[in-house]
């Protein structure tokens, strides 16, 4: 049934977040600590359970398989509701901190990576 | 009218899911007839999103873009930050943790890299733009690592609203223009595959810009860079206030 899918995504989704806001309240912080990353790696282990593999073919894994298809919209949705007015009219040091930060990882990307495939 | 925006209201994430779909077939029909091809289509719905977002807030004052509008205020939810983690978390489906295992050390060192480099640029423009304060320094730093880290940051060392909302607006330049320029950017800097996905989203931090910026890029990357970006803003909160401020203090 596809709402098992959709439940096990959203225990998944609530365990970690609540997992990560433990971790940011135990360092003393008012921000989730990597709930996301928890989530999607107690998803991953649960879908692939020795022997009983969830594929995105079965009922349980289409309920999965809608929501990873309506990631883009719900991206675009968070889109249309961030405060792109505030990010433009913020002003020039704002503006420059923001696309300097930006263009600087951008630059380190390739540099990482390369360390991370090298044997 | 009053009764449409109220009916509207009431059916606010039904009014949502119409809403997007349309921007989505125009956005698709853009990239298909103008931009043939060269533009992928998520790419130019995103910054819609973005471009609706920015005339909505001129319009309304408001902050929550074209959520503001009684009419379109399913969009908060829709875009909340509920179902933005609820979908991401969807898209770890299918992904191998071999994959995962291959970024190893560095896709884990790229995060605490990520937020010290931001840190950095953020100081440097601080000063050269003659803050001498270190509370406020670190304040910009902190917003030029996530708009979240910047204001927790601030408010924790105590510096005025003003360095605060100067702070916010520096993460949100870095949201938006990661979301827009990754596309852009993707092939040179080498985004096409798991590693240098995990990599660049450690560096990144801003979980919206990443994941917006990746799903405008190949939206198979996406949970590889939502995985180590989930953990950045949680890193700079506890490190900004913390260790990177007495070292901006001593530098100084």
């Amino acid at each position: 049934m596809p709402i098992l899918g959709v439940a096990l995504l959203a225990a998944c989704t609530l365990a970690g977040l609540f997992v990560g806001d433990l971790l940011g309240a135990a360092l003393g912080l008012e921000a989730n600590v990597g709930g996301v990353g928890v989530a999607m790696l107690l998803l991953i282990a649960l879908t692939n359970l020795p022997g009983r593999r969830l594929g995105p073919e079965t009922p349980t894994g289409s309920g999965v398989q809608f929501w990873s298809m309506m990631y883009i919209p719900i991206i675009v949705a968070m889109a249309a509701r961030q405060n792109v007015f505030a990010a433009v009219s913020g002003g020039v040091m704002a503006a420059v901190a923001g696309v300097l930060a930006v263009l600087a990882a951008f630059a380190l990307v390739p540099v990482l990576s390369s360390w991370a495939q090298r044997p | 009218m009053e009764q449409i925006v109220e009916f509207a209201g009431t059916n606010g994430l039904l009014v949502a899911f119409v809403f997007v779909g349309a921007i989505m077939v125009v956005a698709y029909w853009l990239s298909r007839h103008v931009a043939r091809g060269t533009v992928h289509g998520s790419a130019i719905a995103i910054a819609l999103g973005l471009l609706l977002a920015f005339w909505a807030g001129a319009d309304t004052g408001g902050k929550n873009g074209v959520a503001d509008y009684p009419l379109l205020a399913g969009i908060g939810v829709l875009g909340g930050n509920m179902f933005r983690d609820f979908a991401i978390v969807a898209t770890a489906f299918g992904v191998r943790m071999e994959d995962l295992r291959k970024a190893g050390l560095v896709g884990a060192l790229s995060v605490p890299i990520g937020v010290i480099l931001s840190f950095a640029v953020g100081a440097a423009v601080a000063l050269a733009f003659g803050l001498t304060d270190p509370a406020e320094i670190t304040t910009i730093g902190a917003g030029a690592a996530t708009y979240i880290v910047g204001p927790v940051t601030g408010a924790s060392l105590g510096v005025s609203s003003r360095i605060i909302s100067l702070s916010i607006a520096a993460g949100l330049v870095k949201a938006v223009l990661v979301m827009v320029a990754t596309p852009l950017v993707a092939r040179r800097i080498g985004l096409d595959n798991p590693v240098s996905a995990m990599v660049y989203g450690g560096l990144m931090g801003t979980t919206s810009g990443v994941t917006g910026g990746l799903a405008a890029t190949d939206p198979k990357l996406v949970p590889y860079g939502a995985m180590t970006s989930t953990f950045y803003t949680g890193l700079g909160c506890l490190l900004g206030p913390s260790l990177i401020y007495l070292v901006i203090r001593s530098v100084l």
